[in-house]
């Protein structure tokens, strides 16, 4: 008599009013839609630039060093046309910002699943077994958590810096990068993986899966990870912008992908030397490119972040 | 509680000797010292003469010890590249850093907790709008186009602020400060909003966010039943509530300012020991890469156990009757 | 009973109240057409199921509605004057200080880091033009009020030193600092465990008779209104269905739903064959009760437990014992429980929080290994077994909401003992078998391909009944199967359970804090304190005479329907 009496089904209604709440948070929010339409278009740029950038500006023989220092919105000798300016080798400056968006998402994106990959088993392992290893892994977390993610990236540079040779430093910068910045955030995601687990442990439904002898492999991969995605999804976007944030500040400082194959923070480097001395373009361009792109990813984080909180429904 | 000092002592000291062990790894393993002192063509001899000084001869336990012992009696080896002792060189740029973190510190936590709470009480309000998504974009810059932002503005627009160095300074005892002359003032503006910057935000939406919570919880609602001031529920039950768990992450990150000032200082060519450990990087100079290694282990351990303390005195929960 | 005086107005007087809430579907009406009145001196107990709205009564009485709701209609009066419409300062002034409230959980309404004593004198401050002095001197005679031992010590500590029932009690002297006219309770014993929920009921219904308070008692539990209030108001999906004085609306209710929820309560005197409400998915009409005949279990003993006992390390760290010379702690959760469980039965476990009764529940389901003593099914230890008992023993648990994985499909949870089990070979049959399955809980089988959060508490428990039967099993363990639930949907789970086990000739385990459904359910019973069963045999004897002091203590404190007060 209390329980409940099916309803008839409801009248198609649109994102606002429907069930899900993160449809309707996304319906309510103006500023969520076009962040979320910048990374998309982010996105598409990053997935065709070969094609949209009419110059490899890291092909030396592509090069016109005539072409050096023109400002934005104007054509070369040979008629290429320069939509951004060119810097002081003659390359396109919106090229060169096309590919080093490449390079920074490709390097974000590469830096988040390894991150995955590494601390959401060590994670579900620790919250579930508890025990020695559960122990074991809060004091590494603690030691590692001791230096900030810039420390620890540029430490295990440093080290790769020192243990490999000159010439092949270049070719694995890009490897080395994605490793130092994986190896120094896969921390939260076992903290809060296990976090999670410790929680959902307690549950009935672990017990009645325990019950029926279910191992620990198919109650953690088929009863309790399904009900993490939420939280993981939410460090894996905020992670992503700190993964982003944290490349472009190495490569700015030196330590981190090199002028042959630029990232964002490379052509800022490149840029600042400019700053004084009037060509303002190439720095200018990146930087906003840069924030568009961090700021973006921020908002829909932080937007997910709020939509799949349990307990502002 | 004394137990719990006592165990608090015992997991920072194994820290500290975890740490301590990664850096004499890399101490000793990155590289040749013989090489990078003497340079290129120096004589097979004089290598194994050097070697032999160093200790580097003898079993890899004993070298640690040793290392350990030099280290706690403050020598940390001397430098690659400037051919000087780590911890003569670290002592000289260390004022300069700290001089920054602090003033960005304060900064940050003052500027941080006022603009928290007042979002929070707020929230409906335009002002308060604006100050969330202006600390979105915080978030999101990276402190080094902060910085380059800053010095477009104010150093080469404006003309306002210096772009790099610390002005003049004043050497008081052995500590040379910058905060005795104008021009020091002047030096250390930009640079510290640059680096307090990021902090301020972290600071103010994790305010915001507790009192936001607090605000919801039973014993507000039950408060507010009462009869009770909305000042003595606002400033008395939530605030107290919220800046409990705030203490702990405030504190850490002061650590973080520390480690970070590495960026800023590179921006502003400020001379301290961040734009120092970039150029050790660069340079492969393992001592002092090492050493500050160390340096940061030391000073987050002790920041972690002040802050514990702190956090005991304060939460009447965590103490035992 | 109220000292009522024909010319003076009511102290609360409320008239066609409504209430909206304005959700992303549109306005959704929460509360219509609520009128009713508490004179001085008057209790007024607000009764009904959840989604009744009681509480959203007593919080727009107050005005603490919070945005999306609002009051959309009708009028509050206290002593004659309106206060729905109040704003700010003036709302703030009449709370507190004219109308005391009371809230469910002692342990989330006091703030953690303020001393008890701060609370009291800060309140009373609020209100009254007292010194700081002054008002610690009223605060500490309040809580010798409440019966609060050492009132000068209690003073100074913090609500986590205080235990729950202390907790409350001290809630009630802050609903009393200013001395109000009308004192509101929302659900005051929900959270404590019995033997306290009496205490407490008696103390608010001293303090309101002391002080001529009007007061407005807001419960779920009939017995607490039964024990204590004057008048009843019974409520359903937010309307008000009777109202009247107490003994009359319990003894001769006039609305269809009222009859139903009485005689959904199982009573702690009689047994019952069935609780007479009406089957799941119709209102058919209620049949008459009938007291059961004698037990049709068998002989034979299907469970035995020998001498069980856990033992459970709550000592301090190493470093901390050394520090403050103390011994270890061992903490016996379950001492030497001994008992038999005849096949065909149901065995009940009962006794408050703490008593052990689930820890008993899990070592014999083999979720816990017992420190010592034995678990014996059909003769054999089962942690000595090579046997295979997963098929043949099955546990129901008690939070709905946590006891199916909210990510699988009604499908995919009953067919999992099945698969894993490898009881059925093809997809199809396992599709047949849920089917048939959720017919059995009287569930559609259409059901299956929904997911829980679909469903209300007392279909959730059906479906975990289901995935429970679907290994046919012949024993049951059920910790608190119906604790979460309704009153009138508990009636219809325990009667469906009551039907299966006749149906399948199950035995059942029932761990139960609640001696009305242990007494309606059970043919034997133990009774456990602190760890160990202080007494046991069978259920009707038990019950009838009670020989061990606690369970005599255990019986006196539920509040009894039929007393007359």
């Amino acid at each position: 008599m209390s329980d409940v009496i099916p309803s008839p089904a409801p009248p198609r209604r649109g994102w606002r009013q429907s069930d899900s709440p993160v449809k309707r948070a996304f319906a309510r929010s103006r500023t969520v839609q076009v962040a979320s339409a910048v990374l998309l278009l982010i996105v598409l740029a990053t997935l065709f630039a070969p094609l949209l950038a009419w110059q490899n500006p890291f092909d030396s023989g592509a090069l016109e060093l005539n072409d050096a220092f023109l400002p934005p919105w104007s054509e070369g000798i040979n008629g290429a046309f320069y939509a951004l300016g060119a810097d002081d080798q003659g390359r396109d400056v919106a090229s060169a910002i096309l590919y080093g968006l490449r390079m920074s998402v490709l390097v974000g994106v590469s830096a988040v699943l390894l991150s995955l990959c590494i601390g959401i088993p060590l994670g579900l392992v620790a919250g579930y077994a508890g025990g020695w290893f559960d122990t074991l892994l809060m004091r590494v977390a603690d030691v590692q958590l001791t230096f900030p993610v810039i420390l620890v990236a540029m430490l295990i540079l440093g080290i790769v810096r020192g243990v490999v040779p000159e010439g092949v430093r270049e070719q694995v910068a890009v490897l080395v990068i994605i490793l130092a910045i994986a190896l120094s955030d896969w921390v939260q995601y076992a903290r809060t993986v296990r976090g999670a687990v410790m929680v959902e442990k307690q549950k009935d439904y672990v017990l009645a899966a325990q019950l029926i002898g279910r191992s620990r492999t198919a109650i953690l991969g088929r009863h309790i990870l399904p009900n993490l995605l939420a939280p993981i999804l939410v460090i894996a976007a905020i992670s992503f912008a700190h993964a982003i944030v944290a490349e472009s500040t190495l490569s700015y400082l030196g330590v981190g992908l090199p002028p042959t194959q630029p990232s964002l923070g490379t052509l800022i480097r490149i840029g600042q030397s400019f700053l004084f001395s009037g060509e303002w373009w190439i720095l200018l361009f990146p930087s906003l490119v840069l924030l568009a792109l961090a700021l973006s990813v921020n908002l829909v984080g932080d937007w997910l972040r709020d939509a799949l909180n349990p307990k502002l429904q | 509680m004394l137990a719990y000092l006592l165990r608090r002592l015992g997991q920072s000291a194994l820290v500290l000797l975890a740490v301590s062990l990664i850096a004499f790894m890399v101490f000793r393993h990155i590289g040749d010292p013989t090489i990078s002192l003497l340079g290129e063509d120096a004589t097979l001899e004089e290598r194994a003469a050097l070697n032999t000084e160093l200790g580097f001869d003898k079993p890899v336990p004993l070298q640690y010890l040793n290392y350990v012992g030099k280290v706690v009696q403050g020598d940390l080896g001397i430098s690659y590249r400037l051919k000087r002792p780590v911890s003569e060189v670290i002592a000289e740029r260390l004022p300069a850093t700290l001089e920054l973190a602090l003033m960005a510190s304060l900064g940050a936590l003052v500027i941080g907790v006022v603009l928290g709470v007042y979002t929070a009480l707020r929230s409906e309000g335009w002002l308060s709008r604006a100050v969330m998504t202006g600390s979105l974009v915080g978030v999101s810059l990276p402190t080094f186009l902060i910085g380059i932002g800053l010095i477009y503005l104010f150093a080469v627009e404006l003309r306002w602020l210096p772009s790099f160095g610390r002005g003049t300074t004043v050497k008081v005892g052995g500590w040379e400060t910058g905060l005795l002359t104008a021009s020091g003032w002047s030096a250390i503006i930009l640079p510290a909003i640059t680096l307090g910057f990021y902090n301020m935000t972290l600071i103010m939406r994790l305010v915001r966010a507790e009192m936001l919570e607090v605000l919801r919880s039973d014993y507000i609602r039950f408060g507010r039943a009462r009869g009770l001031r909305e000042k003595d529920l606002y400033f008395g039950h939530a605030l107290r509530n919220t800046l409990i768990p705030v203490i702990t992450i405030a504190g850490l990150q002061i650590g973080t300012l520390i480690a970070f000032s590495i960026v800023t200082e590179t921006v502003f060519q400020w001379p301290g020991v961040g734009l120092l450990f970039i150029s050790s990087i660069q340079g492969v100079d393992v001592p002092l890469i090492a050493a500050y290694l160390m340096f940061i282990a030391l000073l987050y351990v002790v920041i972690n156990l002040l802050v514990d303390f702190l956090y005991l005195a304060v939460d009447p929960r965590l103490r035992r009757r | 009973m109220s000292s009522t005086d024909p010319t003076s107005p009511p102290v609360l007087r409320v008239r066609q109240l409504g209430v909206t809430f304005d959700t992303y579907r549109g306005p959704v009406q929460v509360l219509s057409d609520v009128n009713f009145e508490i004179a001085a001196g008057e209790i007024l107990g607000v009764v009904g199921e959840s989604g009744a709205g009681k509480s959203m009564t007593g919080a727009a009485v107050i005005g603490l509605i919070d945005p999306p709701g609002r009051i959309s209609s009708g009028t509050v009066e206290l002593a004659g004057e309106r206060i729905d419409q109040l704003q700010g300062e003036a709302l703030r002034r009449i709370r507190g200080r004219r109308i005391g409230s009371i809230f469910q959980d002692p342990l989330t309404s006091l703030n953690p880091v303020y001393t008890v004593g701060r609370h009291l004198v800060e309140t009373i401050r609020t209100h009254l033009p007292l010194t700081e002095a002054q008002a610690k001197a009223r605060a500490l005679e309040l809580l010798e009020e409440v019966e609060i031992p050492e009132p000068r010590v209690r003073f100074g500590q913090y609500p986590h030193q205080f235990s729950g029932g202390m907790r409350q009690r001290v809630a009630i002297a802050l609903a009393l600092c200013a001395e109000p006219q009308l004192i509101i309770a929302d659900e005051p014993t929900t959270a404590l465990d019995v033997s306290v929920q009496a205490q407490i009921i008696a103390l608010l219904r001293r303090v309101c008779r002391e002080r001529g308070a009007a007061a407005m008692l807001i419960t779920h539990d009939m017995g607490v209104i039964a024990e204590t209030a004057d008048r009843v108001m019974v409520m359903y999906q937010g309307r008000v269905l009777e109202t009247g004085p107490v003994r009359e609306v319990l003894d001769r209710p006039t609305e269809p739903y009222t009859r139903v929820l009485m005689a959904a309560i199982p009573s702690v005197h009689e047994r019952l064959e069935r609780l007479p409400v009406p089957e799941i998915g119709s209102s058919a009409p209620v049949e008459a009760a009938k007291v059961v005949p004698v037990a049709r279990a068998t002989r034979k003993t299907l469970v035995e437990v020998r001498d069980l006992g856990k033992e459970y390390d709550l000592s301090l760290g190493w470093l901390e014992r050394v520090v403050s010379r103390q011994p270890r702690k061992l903490l016996q959760a379950v001492d030497g429980v001994g008992f038999k469980i005849r096949q065909g039965s149901t065995f009940g476990l009962v006794g408050e929080s703490g008593s052990g009764k689930s820890t008993v529940a899990r070592m014999v389901a083999g979720l816990t290994v017992p420190t010592r003593g034995q678990v014996l099914f059909d003769g054999e230890d089962r942690f000595q077994t090579q046997a295979d008992l997963r098929r043949r023993i099955q546990m129901i648990f008690q939070d709905p909401y946590a006891s199916l994985n909210p990510r699988w499909t009604v499908e995919r949870l009953i067919a999992e003992p099945l698969e894993v089990l490898g009881l059925s070979q093809r997809p199809e049959e396992t599709a047949e078998r849920v089917a048939q399955a959720l017919r059995r809980v009287r569930m559609k089988p259409d059901d299956a391909r929904k997911y829980p959060h679909q469903f209300s508490g007392g279909q959730r428990q059906r479906i975990a009944i289901a995935r429970a039967l679907a290994s046919q099993p012949e024993f049951i363990i059920c910790d608190e199967p119906t604790s979460a639930l309704d009153v009138s949907v508990q009636a219809q789970v325990l009667n469906l359970m009551r039907d299966l086990q006749q149906e399948f000739g199950l035995t059942y385990l029932l761990i139960s804090h609640n001696l009305a459904v242990i007494r309606h359910m059970c043919d034997d019973i133990g009774v456990m304190q602190r760890g160990r069963l202080v007494e046991a045999g069978d259920a009707q004897e038990v019950l009838d005479a009670p020989q061990h002091e606690y369970t005599r203590v255990l019986m006196a404190a539920i509040p009894d329907i039929r007393h007359v007060h």
